[in-house]
């Protein structure tokens, strides 16, 4: 079955292919593998891309098939680098900890531990005490499983009232807003247990691969994302290409008809924003330890309505789309801000990029929503279309 | 010798007149001349005592300015003078007992005292017993806003003198206050000093309170039984009032109990004890548990000389062999009794006082939301056009105020002028939005929310690269500093007041624009049925263009408002725009009453979640925004929800 | 009346818009095949009283009961209330049109609608076939795979009412199916109703005096929120309330 699927879709393995060229292509040029004509801070970036391609796929999921414009799914990819970041952190400072013990005259009774290392990492929002969302810190397999269920179980609840109560539109993308930013400000709060404003950083440091150095880890995680982006590439095209996904876009154009015909359109709108805050929360996972930090102005209402605008410009409703428009707007947009981009001297005033680029892309945004409306990707669609007719 | 018998021929002259005219004053200065000139807290009392004791009228005099600095002493004598104007040259000296110009001498000739501040309130304190008979009034009120500041038991007497002597009834009404103050702190008679806090029930006076509480300061104490000279509070139940440890550390400090091994101790004397890799013949290695180490101890203890671990029975017998108590520093149990009927019947009317400031702070805080929610009212609740910039019209309107202040130094006519100004500004920069951008994109209400997303995220940036990242002043005119105070709990700034009026104006204002002219006809029929209404001749792209402007306008003015209240900077706005929609969403969408029920809901909420948790209000947000959330599964229209049979279909 | 048992009992339903008196007091049974015209002049309640069946709108007081045994249709959410077989047809045609006919069809078949089903789901044999029926049936065999936002008009209608065959309900609430369609095109759309009454229940709201005749079934006439006749086309014309309802005004 899987055969005639793929072979039905080409774009897949199209898709696919590039992905995997790519892949290879960055491993073969890169520090840790290749002949290092890109640099190791480059492959992050490169694979944080992917990450924030996956989080768009989910965006595109939820947006451009379903029609709920939610922005709040930057929110469970910052959950889900929260709860990989914390087995990060935990872990490694056990092992700081552990060895700083090991020259002691008494050999580490498990409190001593477990104080020392609740010091090193909360001794900076003056505390000691390691806090009880931290229970299964300790544990990877644990912490992998939070990963999912913590930001599933936030859309699960978030969504299971939001669409209960019928509220649509604009309204639920105001109320998703309001989540996110509910989230934000606790995360802010010194006594959130997370480090307050400060985060969790550290990240990019492996618990128990401290011999490997960062290039090679940079390549394994540029792997491991595109992975992740492969697999939830199909599942997504898988997803909306059978009877599932003819519901959803029926939902996106008049739910009521929808729930005429005997569909449940809370429960199809309840399962896609949980399977994609899911998806959102494992490329939160991923990112994360390729950025090494975290902290709560990440998840900030604005970085969800970025997402948003990713997704606009590459084209909802198309998968690749997503793909693109994450993909080219975050590596330009790294690019401009990164002050890479020389000045445009007016004579009367000089241009710096660093500056000026956010009003250019809002501006530039504004024209692709009024002549472009189903963005790079629409007119790529109308392009195919003239030359096939 | 001829030369030299001529010097001090001339210098017995020169001193000859000085010396004649030693006053009363002067003498005892030189008396104690030596405290004096080095004065200090301890050595101060004797010269005041003397010269307290002299009886002489000058004596405020001459404090008051030694207090100021301005009595000098001439260095070839040790004598003292005023010295009133010290940058003259010559010098000017003047007699302290006369007050006459004695002569002149340069500044090397002279000493300057300079008293410090403790000896200055020394001074200051008896002082004020002068001041209280002071013929001028502003000195008798002077010498009691001193006795107010710091009361001291000499005070007690001189007021009381006062008292009687005054003519003035305010004053004295004054006076009889701070007396029966001074009382509660000062009198010997418990039963007079019960009296006078008894006379203050209910008083929620911030100084009442000041003398009040001292009274009722514990302390606590551990003894065998209570002693009959102890003014009890509150016995202590071991566990629920104090925790066992620290009581154990009581007896422990009062050398009533031996100390217990603490773990440093234990470890520490384990670290002592290893031998071979073994202690009390534990391998070192397995001591990585508690238990373990425990064990080890206990090994030890039998095998070599470090003290026994204490039981918890013998902890558990030495706490019960004892009572913890509270006791009143204050002896007298009529007094404090006194004093926590009173405090509790004044801490009755502060939490009353309290939840009317709540209330006004509530008010506040709702007008500040309704006034950058109201611009919002009318483009995204009569429009129902949703505009993610509003937040950035409330920036261009403060900014505007900022540029107008640069440009009309007069803080008040600045503010007249930004007012209109802001309106004008914005209205135009919603004017242009509404004409190239949302009109293009009218019925995709998905799409208006981006792209004018798109609008915020650029403006913004403007904002940052014109104004720099750094926050602007917008200052209030001086009629707008300070605050209407009714007493010491309830208050609230001109500044909110201001606000609250301008919303007030705002919702009268629109409610008039929307239902009683022509124009708010005109849009009701356009937001309700645009075809039916252009085929009647209403220009609706007109009349939208002219709505949307209105709500940018209003969003400007907001915009000064809310930048007199803090500081302009170019994240103003988008600090308000999620409580903004929130608050148009709870209150009820199309519906100005919707607004200020919401902004009032909203903003008492936060009020509230603050009070009870006032070091946080990051958490308070937080769970205002959730409340919010489960709030709209209850009532999904909002408050003021327009019934009727839903459109479409 | 025992041969053909009652599938729908509305009783004593009424409801209010803002102090506007809806629905008053109605009451009525549907058998379960049957065909039935409900007429009545703008305003009686018609749109109401199936958004009330269809689970729509809440009615302030009153009782709905469906099959055997009777199921109280006033506590069901509007899919549930299709799922146990009510289907309902829009005045305006609404059919999903950035999807083919095909698709429109298979998303109606009457299947198991949970979304884990609906996610595995593969096309049977046996679907395709049913599909490729109902499109003979309603004429769109030519146009299955083509959008059926190319549709014309009374195209898309046929689509409606296929898609409501497809779901294969017990009770049909059709809403002015006639209206902007060519004589042509009613005269299918007459048959194509008078061929589903003969398995199932079907309720037609009509404006359109002809149509209904042509229809040939029990008439119920509503005038404001109530019902005001019953009976055949013939009896209900010559009725003097319904002619000083329809000619008074």
């Amino acid at each position: 079955m899987q055969n005639t699927f793929l072979i039905r879709r080409q774009s897949v393995l199209v898709f696919i292919g590039l992905l995997a060229l790519f892949t290879i292509g960055a491993t073969l040029l890169s520090e840790g593998l290749g002949i290092g004509l890109v640099s190791t801070s480059f492959v992050k970036t490169l694979g944080k891309t992917l990450c924030l391609c996956l989080v768009a796929l989910a965006m595109d999921l939820v947006w451009g098939y379903c029609g709920i414009l939610s922005l709040g799914h930057f929110a469970f990819f910052g959950l889900g680098g929260y709860m990989i970041g914390m087995w990060l952190m935990y872990a490694r400072t056990e092992q700081i900890v552990i060895n700083s013990l090991a020259n002691a005259s008494l050999p580490p009774t498990p409190d001593e531990l477990s104080d020392a290392i609740g010091t090193q990492i909360f001794g900076v929002v003056g505390g000691s005490d390691i806090p009880a969302v931290w229970t299964f810190a300790h544990s990877l397999p644990l912490q992998l499983a939070l990963v999912v269920l913590v930001p599933g179980i936030l859309a699960l609840v978030f969504g299971w009232l939001a669409f209960r109560s019928r509220v649509t539109g604009v309204y639920l993308s105001i109320l998703t807003q309001a989540m996110t930013l509910a989230l934000a400000l606790y995360l802010f709060q010194n006594d959130s247990g997370l480090r307050g404003n400060n985060g969790l950083s550290g990240l990019q440091n492996i618990p128990g691969a401290a011999a490997v150095s960062q290039d090679l880890i940079s390549i394994w995680f540029l792997w491991a994302s595109a992975f992740a982006l492969g697999l939830g590439y199909l599942f997504a095209v898988w997803l909306v290409s059978g009877k599932f996904g003819s519901v959803i876009r029926a939902i996106r154009d008049d739910e009521t008809r929808v729930r005429y015909l005997g569909y449940s359109v809370e429960a199809y709108k309840l399962v896609v924003f949980v399977i994609t805050a899911v998806i959102a929360a494992i490329a939160g996972a991923l990112y994360y330890p390729q950025a090494g930090i975290i902290n709560p102005a990440e998840i900030a209402p604005i970085a969800s309505i970025y997402l948003a605008v990713w997704v606009a410009i590459g084209g909802r409703g198309r998968l690749y789309g997503a793909v693109v428009g994450a993909a080219s707007v975050s590596l330009i947009s790294s690019w401009f801000t990164s002050g890479q981009v020389p000045d445009l001297p007016l004579g009367f005033y000089t241009v710096k990029w660093v500056d000026w680029w956010l009003v250019l892309l809002g501006f530039g945004f504004v024209l692709v929503t009024l002549y472009a409306p189903q963005g790079l990707g629409g007119l790529f669609d109308r392009l195919v279309r003239r030359q096939n007719p | 010798m001829l030369r030299i018998l001529t010097v001090m021929v001339m210098l017995v002259i020169a001193t000859l007149p000085v010396a004649a005219q030693t006053g009363q004053l002067q003498t005892i200065l030189q008396e104690n001349s030596k405290d004096v000139e080095r004065a200090s807290r301890k050595t101060i009392s004797a010269v005041l005592d003397a010269l307290l004791a002299s009886g002489n009228e000058n004596v405020p005099v001459l404090l008051e300015n030694w207090q100021n600095k301005q009595l000098w002493m001439r260095k070839a004598d040790g004598l003292f003078f005023y010295v009133l104007k010290p940058g003259a040259k010559p010098i000017e000296l003047i007699n302290i007992d006369t007050g006459a110009v004695e002569g002149t001498a340069e500044k090397s000739d002279l000493k300057e005292l300079r008293p410090n501040s403790g000896v200055r309130s020394v001074m200051a304190a008896v002082l004020v017993q002068f001041q209280l008979k002071s013929s001028d009034p502003m000195t008798r009120l002077g010498a009691l806003s001193a006795i107010e500041r710091s009361a001291e038991e000499s005070h007690f007497t001189a007021l009381r003198a006062a008292v009687a002597n005054e003519t003035d009834d305010a004053i004295r009404a004054k006076m009889q206050r701070l007396e029966r103050l001074l009382t509660i702190q000062f009198d010997k008679q418990s039963t007079a000093r019960v009296e006078a806090i008894e006379s203050f029930a209910g008083d929620t006076s911030l100084d009442v309170r000041a003398v009040l509480n001292p009274i009722l300061i514990t302390r606590t104490k551990v003894a065998e039984s209570i002693p009959e000279t102890d003014n009890l509070a509150k016995r202590l139940s071991v566990g629920d009032d104090i925790a066992y440890a620290d009581a154990y550390q009581m007896l422990v400090d009062s050398e009533r109990a031996p100390a217990r091994i603490s773990k440093q101790a234990r470890d520490a004397a384990l670290v002592e004890n290893i031998s071979n890799g073994q202690v009390g013949g534990f391998e070192v290695a397995s001591l990585n548990t508690e238990a373990a180490r425990i064990k080890a101890y206990q090994a030890l203890v039998a095998e070599s000389d470090v003290p026994p671990f204490i039981t918890n029975e013998a902890v558990q017998a030495a706490i019960d062999n004892h009572v913890f108590y509270d006791a009143y520093i204050e002896p007298e149990a009529t007094v404090t009794d006194a004093a926590r009927k009173a405090v509790r019947a004044i801490n009755l009317s502060v939490s009353a006082y309290q939840i009317a400031d709540l209330g006004l702070d509530a008010v506040s805080l709702a007008s500040i939301y309704f006034l950058a929610a109201i611009g919002l009212a009318i483009t995204f609740g009569v429009m129902g056009v949703i505009n993610m910039a509003h937040g950035e019209f409330i920036m261009i309107g403060a900014y505007t105020g900022y540029v107008v202040q640069q440009i009309i130094p007069d803080y008040t006519i600045s503010i007249i002028v930004a007012l209109p100004l802001a309106f004008i500004v914005a209205f135009g920069a919603g004017v242009v939005l509404e004409r190239l951008v949302i009109r293009h994109l009218m019925h995709r209400p998905l799409e208006t929310l981006l792209a004018t997303f798109g609008i915020s995220i650029a403006l913004q940036q403007l904002a940052k690269n014109i104004f720099g990242t750094q926050a602007r002043p917008l200052t209030s005119p001086d009629w707008l500093d300070g605050a209407w105070i009714y007493n010491d709990i309830v208050s609230i700034s001109y500044i909110r007041i201001a606000i609250f009026i301008l919303a007030l104006l705002f919702l009268v204002l629109l409610l008039f624009i929307l239902n009683r002219t022509r124009l708010g006809l005109e849009v009701r029929a356009v937001t309700q049925n645009p075809r039916m209404a252009s085929s009647m001749g209403i220009n609706p792209d007109k009349i939208n263009m002219l709505t949307f402007g209105l709500g940018s306008g209003i969003a400007g003015i907001a915009g000064v408002a809310i930048g007199l209240f803090g500081q302009v900077t170019s994240e103003l706005g988008s600090s308000y725009i999620v409580q903004s929609f929130m608050t148009v969403v709870v209150g009820g969408v199309g519906n100005i009453w919707g607004t200020l029920a919401g902004a009032s809901m909203i903003g008492s909420l936060q009020k509230v979640i603050e009070f009870f948790n006032p070091s946080n209000t990051l958490a308070a947000q937080t769970y205002m925004i959730i409340f919010i959330i489960i709030f709209i599964q209850f009532r999904p229209k909002g408050i003021i929800a327009l019934k009727g049979r839903a459109a479409g279909d | 009346m025992s041969k053909n048992p009652m599938l729908l009992e509305v009783s004593g339903v009424s409801v209010t818009f803002d102090g506007f008196r809806a629905i008053n007091n109605l009451s009525f049974q549907i058998a379960s095949a049957e065909l039935r015209a409900v007429i009545g002049p703008n305003g009686a309640g018609k749109t109401t009283m199936m958004d009330i069946i269809t689970g729509k709108t809440r009615p302030d007081t009153g009782k709905i009961t469906y099959g055997r045994p009777g199921k109280n249709l006033l506590k069901m959410s509007e899919s549930a209330i299709a799922r146990i077989g009510i289907g309902r047809k829009f005045q305006r045609p609404t059919v999903f049109e950035n999807q083919s006919v095909f698709d429109n069809l298979v998303m109606a078949l009457k299947k198991n609608r949970s979304p884990l089903d609906v996610a595995f789901y593969r096309r049977s044999q046996e679907d395709i076939k049913k599909v490729e029926d109902l499109a003979a049936e309603i004429g769109l065999t030519e146009q299955l795979h083509r959008m059926s936002g190319e549709l014309s008009h009374g195209q898309k209608q046929w689509l409606e009412i296929g898609m409501l065959l497809a779901q294969d309900p017990k009770l049909l609430l059709v809403d002015e199916p006639a209206a902007g369609m060519t004589p042509e095109e009613r005269e299918k759309t007459t048959d194509i109703l008078r061929k589903a009454a003969k398995t199932r229940a079907v309720v037609v709201v009509e404006h359109d005096m002809e149509f209904v005749r042509r229809l040939n079934c029990r008439v119920t006439v509503l005038h404001e929120g109530s019902v005001l006749a019953e009976g055949s086309i013939d009896h209900v014309t010559k009725d003097q309330s319904v002619i000083d309802v329809y000619l008074g005004r």
